[in-house]
């Protein structure tokens, strides 16, 4: 990250942050930061918007497809505990009925897909927001608490390559942000 | 253009009550779903509080003598080796399946009456499931040697019986309980953020901090955050309509008559929904005038919840009646002999008043007075409750006690320990939802602010 700093900048800085008092404010901005050429930004809301996704260009979410390979593995592995056990560890002849009985093994094969599936989607979707992440620069404005109550921000990294300290704070301060500031790395 | 006026005599057709009371933005409404968590300790709290946890004291004791003696202390014998506790297990899963079906099944449907009462609703169903699960754990006779019940490689070279219907249920009660966990837990990260970034006092702010991971609602985060919890709502609709049909495989796959029925399933479904439904009502009437949460859980909430009531009771008596006709329709004996044991046999009070709690009185609902009337509507529930705590204690009991043979006939009734063990999982109960209550918010902050801020659809209109 620290290579794309031009030297003019401040090693210290994360990069400058808006806020805004409107969800359209912020969609608006996001989508012209981008049209500016920005590409390392991020947008914070205190409840999902899917205007930003948009806004952002975000790629695909991956959750979808770790939630599926989690139902496979779980599937897969739920019918082969219950065929390994009954046929081939530890078969048991009740009545004369095939050790493979596959009738009675679709309810645990059932439970263990939904179950590998919600635990890969859950651990799936901490880490691809790479979190747990107890710092982060942008923590350090006192404001951004109200990011998870009644605001919108919309921070552009000082690692991005289009960033200049000044044209970028002008070009925030055009957006009709409520306040600009510079976070602190 | 005085022909599209309506005329003035004629009476509007009376819309919908709000889903939320006019006049909040994500800012107050998010100050309002927090208040409870904030302020400071309310004295009724720590009187009922502290009652219910003397009675998890007594639960506590009782189940010291249980594990000291045996479960010979309870009323259990042969024929009827399963009394209260499988009763107790059954109505407690039964109860959590409310929580998954408004927080996965009505998200799907798009209900937004829904937002206000998911969290609440999970909370219940975590709950419930752990005072369901202990009763099958308790039944063993040596509930330290529960683990074997798990597939797992041993010194014995045992491998559980994966064809049994018990061994079903251990997958799905303690699926269910992981991914309801997960469910909640998923649902409560952005709210978390919001009391770390509110609360002032130090070590809640730590605790809080901790669990919300570090969340700061970026629109990575709620990009991936958004697809998981749909694709999570997904997985859990299923999942609830299964729990409780493989809870009544445990029944519909032996040959006892009053068990072995086709009907089971969907019945015992509908039941868990009903039940759960009841329970929500009876915890959520109180909360909500002590708390000042009128605003938020308004009288829509309390309409559509009393039809889903009405509606999974209906689908219960149609159950019941199915039960009767079949008996009667197989011209088998011993399915009629258990319809008239049940009638006029010696539990026929249980089941008189079965049907007066579950099918009669609930009728009631399909008045809208009694519908937007909170002190009616928990009479209602706490009949629900009742009535189908005696719909397993009908069916686990009255079939057990007279089967084919009647030299083999016994009475059957709970002991003081069955029942200490029983009210003591309500005090357990009942202490962790004082607890949720008070130190998580009870209503989710982020579906809030998102429905504040957009608006309802229906006001929309």
């Amino acid at each position: 990250m620290s290579a794309t700093h031009t030297p003019s900048q401040d090693p210290g800085s994360y990069g400058l942050i808006a806020e805004f008092a409107a969800e359209a404010d912020v969609v608006a901005a996001a989508r012209a930061a981008r049209q500016a050429g920005y590409s390392r930004l991020d947008a914070y809301s205190p409840y999902p918007v899917e205007d930003l996704t948009e806004a952002l260009e975000l790629p695909r979410s991956k959750v979808p497809l770790i939630v599926l390979i989690g139902g496979i593995l779980g599937g897969l592995g739920g019918f082969m505990l219950q065929y390994w056990s009954s046929v081939i560890r530890y078969p048991m002849n009740i009545g004369g009925r095939p050790f493979n009985s596959w009738p009675a093994f679709i309810v645990v094969t059932f439970e263990s897909t939904i179950l590998l599936a919600a635990i890969f989607g859950v651990v799936g979707m901490i880490l691809l927001n790479r979190l747990p992440q107890p710092y982060h620069p942008v923590f350090n404005w006192e404001r951004f608490a109200h990011a998870s109550r009644d605001r919108f921000f919309l921070c552009i990294e000082a690692a991005d390559p289009t960033y200049d300290r000044r044209a970028t704070e002008d070009f925030l301060r055009s957006l009709n942000p409520s306040e600009v500031t510079e976070v602190e790395n | 253009m005085t022909t599209l006026d309506p005329p003035a005599s004629r009476p509007v057709k009376p819309q919908h009550p709000p889903v939320v009371a006019s006049g909040y933005t994500p800012a107050t409404v998010t100050d309002q779903v927090n208040k409870v968590v904030f302020g400071s300790t309310p004295k009724w709290w720590l009187v009922g509080f502290g009652i219910s946890f003397a009675v998890v004291m007594m639960f506590l004791f009782a189940v010291t003598y249980l594990f000291a003696k045996g479960v010979g202390i309870w009323g259990l014998n042969i024929p009827v080796a399963w009394g209260f506790a499988i009763v107790n297990f059954v109505w407690w899963i039964g109860i959590g399946h409310a929580g998954t079906l408004i927080s996965a099944i009505l998200l799907l449907f798009r209900q937004e009456w829904r937002t206000s009462i998911n969290r609440f609703a999970e909370a219940m169903t975590l709950f419930a499931v752990a005072c369901a699960g202990m009763f099958p754990v308790f039944h063993l006779g040596r509930p330290w040697l529960f683990y074997w019940l798990l597939p797992y490689p041993n010194t014995m070279t045992l491998w559980p019986q994966f064809r049994s219907p018990l061994i079903w249920d251990v997958f799905a009660v303690s699926t269910y309980a992981t991914v309801s966990l997960l469910f909640w837990y998923v649902g409560l990260i952005p709210d978390l953020a919001t009391l770390r970034d509110r609360v002032k006092n130090v070590w809640a702010r730590r605790a809080a901090g901790l669990f919300a991971l570090g969340w700061r609602g970026s629109a990575r985060h709620w990009q991936n955050y958004e697809t998981l919890y749909l694709l999570l709502a997904g997985l859990a609709t299923p999942l609830v309509l299964s729990v409780h049909t493989v809870v009544s495989f445990d029944f519909a796959i032996s040959i006892l008559p009053g068990w072995h029925t086709t009907v089971f399933p969907p019945y015992f479904v509908a039941g868990a929904i009903y039940s759960g439904f009841a329970m929500v009502l009876t915890l959520v009437l109180p909360l909500r005038s002590l708390f000042g949460l009128k605003d938020l859980i308004t009288e829509r909430h309390l309409q559509a919840m009393s039809k889903v009531m009405l509606a999974t009771g209906l689908i219960v008596a149609y159950g019941y009646v199915i039960e009767l006709f079949i008996a009667w329709y197989s011209g088998n004996e011993f399915e009629m002999f258990m319809v008239h044991n049940r009638m006029h046999g010696p539990y026929q009070f249980q089941y008189a008043m079965l049907w007066l709690c579950n099918i009669f009185v609930p009728q009631v609902l399909w008045l809208r007075k009694v519908r937007s009337s909170p002190v009616l509507l928990w009479i209602v529930a706490m009949f629900i409750n009742v009535g189908m705590w005696l719909e397993r204690y009908v069916i686990v009991v009255i079939s057990l006690s007279r089967d084919f043979l009647p030299s083999s006939w016994d009475y059957y009734s709970g002991t003081i320990w069955d029942w200490a063990i029983f009210v003591g999982t309500l005090g357990f109960f009942v202490s962790l939802i004082f607890l949720f209550v008070r130190f998580v918010p009870m209503i989710s902050g982020f579906e809030m602010r998102h429905l504040v801020a957009h608006g309802s659809k229906e006001t929309k209109s």
